[in-house]
């Protein structure tokens, strides 16, 4: 009898929920056509985009004719920022955490624009007075709304507030925070990745104020496949429902998993601020093994994790996210805990960790 | 000064601060020890291994004889 796996990779990407799905496979009948054209079905099509539209901008807390749809979240987050430097190239650098997306790191090395990268703290939060010295001047600043390794919120309303006194754009990537906690206002764009809340791969949700000097690159549509929109839109509705009912159980969850693993263990630590974070997020460093390991033998026990260490990643360099936080890189796991996880998972997850590290300590004669 | 160099050049993480922990449990209180790693993770492994443990980081030096990194830390008293 196979048992059932313990999905904890949230963060990367949850399997369509099943509200999203029922209007996934609805929206491929009724909103195959154009919304563009004016027939019939251009028009039904139409509908079901600007009732997703409405939706989104009701979940997030904006108007629907703010919101516009990328290609994928990656785009979403891209453009989020990217849109905005291109409007106000010339009016300064390019400010960024030090721990945002590496997509976004990447977006404004892209821009040739000079560049200020703001530290965190060993919590992983950013150090907002540097952030707001140098982004009175910039021509647009990223700041992350939460975190997708170590779960920390940011301060993205009090950054935001302060600088629009001074005229400069915040691009806040929340493609971690939504759909799983309460977005900040303070965002001059927003980018949202549906396929981290139970929607669907294949789009992403931008939002623009009305009122942001952001421009569209060359060749971006504004638009999706009807069906992909339409599915995240109820993928949305469903996770904020599912945060009210399971996001104080996640917290705890976490909590417990924390506290477990980092004291029953020896040189086990946990990363990120344990109060100010996400609910379903943790990322645990093991002192002397290495992540490859652990998750290759949690994969063999059940658990889908995924580690930022050196080894699993593709350039062999640590998690920048860790490295700017100033802690230990290798031989972490994140977790991103679904809505579903059952106490029994968690039980064995707890009851397993511990043989997992020793054996892997003991292979590398630590 | 005494150094004790540890060479762990050529070894990928988690191999380099294993190597530094076991010269820590090794050798004598206050020993200067070089950690020699041509890692790329050692740069923020290291200090963050001397912090977790309160051995005295004590920065970088270049390495004469090929690449890599000189990570001088002392070991508490």
């Amino acid at each position: 009898m196979s048992r059932r796996r313990s999905e904890w990779d949230s963060v990367s990407g949850m399997p369509l929920c099943e509200p999203a799905r029922q209007a996934l496979l609805a929206a491929i009948d009724a909103g195959w056509a154009d919304p563009a054209r004016l027939y019939r079905e251009g028009r039904q099509a139409r509908l079901l985009l600007d009732a997703a539209r409405e939706s989104l901008a009701a979940s997030i807390g904006c108007r629907a004719d703010e919101i516009r749809f990328t290609p994928s979240s990656a785009a979403a987050r891209q453009q989020a920022l990217l849109g905005l430097v291109s409007s106000r190239a010339g009016l300064g650098p390019v400010v960024t955490s030090a721990i945002e997306h590496s997509s976004i790191l990447l977006a404004a090395e892209s821009t040739g624009l000079p560049r200020v990268d703001i530290g965190v703290d060993s919590a992983g939060r950013v150090d907002l007075p540097a952030m707001l010295a140098a982004g009175v001047n910039a021509a647009a600043v990223a700041l992350q709304a939460a975190n997708g390794e170590v779960g920390t919120l940011q301060p993205v309303r009090e950054a935001g507030e302060a600088l629009s006194a001074h005229g400069v754009p915040l691009a806040c990537d929340a493609s971690a925070l939504a759909g799983h906690g309460a977005i900040p206002a303070g965002w001059s764009t927003l980018a949202v990745a549906p396929e981290t809340f139970g929607g669907p791969r294949g789009v992403g949700i931008l939002a623009v104020r009305t009122g942001a000097r952001w421009r569209s690159p060359e060749s971006a549509e504004d638009t999706a496949w009807v069906p992909l929109a339409a599915s995240a839109a109820i993928a949305m509705e469903t996770a904020l429902q599912r945060n009210l009912q399971h996001g104080e159980r996640l917290r705890a969850i976490i909590g417990r998993i924390r506290h477990a693993a980092t004291s029953t263990i020896e040189d086990v630590y946990a990363a990120g601020d344990p109060i100010g974070r996400l609910p379903h997020v943790l990322t645990l460093t093991c002192m002397y093994v290495d992540g490859e390991t652990l998750v290759r033998e949690l994969d063999a026990q059940g658990f889908a994790v995924t580690s930022g260490s050196a080894c699993v990643s593709d350039s062999l360099r640590p998690s920048h996210v860790l490295a700017a936080m100033g802690v230990l890189t290798h031989g972490n796991i994140r977790i991103g805990l679904p809505w579903d996880v059952a106490d029994e998972e968690v039980d064995r997850f707890l009851a397993l960790l511990p043989r997992i590290v020793s054996q892997a300590r003991g292979r590398l004669g630590a | 000064m005494n150094e004790t160099l540890v060479d762990a050049r050529g070894k990928r993480c988690p191999a380099p601060i294993i190597a530094l922990a076991q010269a820590s449990r090794e050798l004598p209180p206050g020993t200067y020890v070089v950690l020699l790693s041509d890692d790329p993770g050692a740069d923020t492994d290291v200090p963050a291994w001397c912090r977790l443990k309160g051995v005295d980081y004590l920065g970088t030096r270049a390495v004469d004889d090929g690449a890599g990194t000189g990570y001088v830390v002392r070991l508490p008293q």
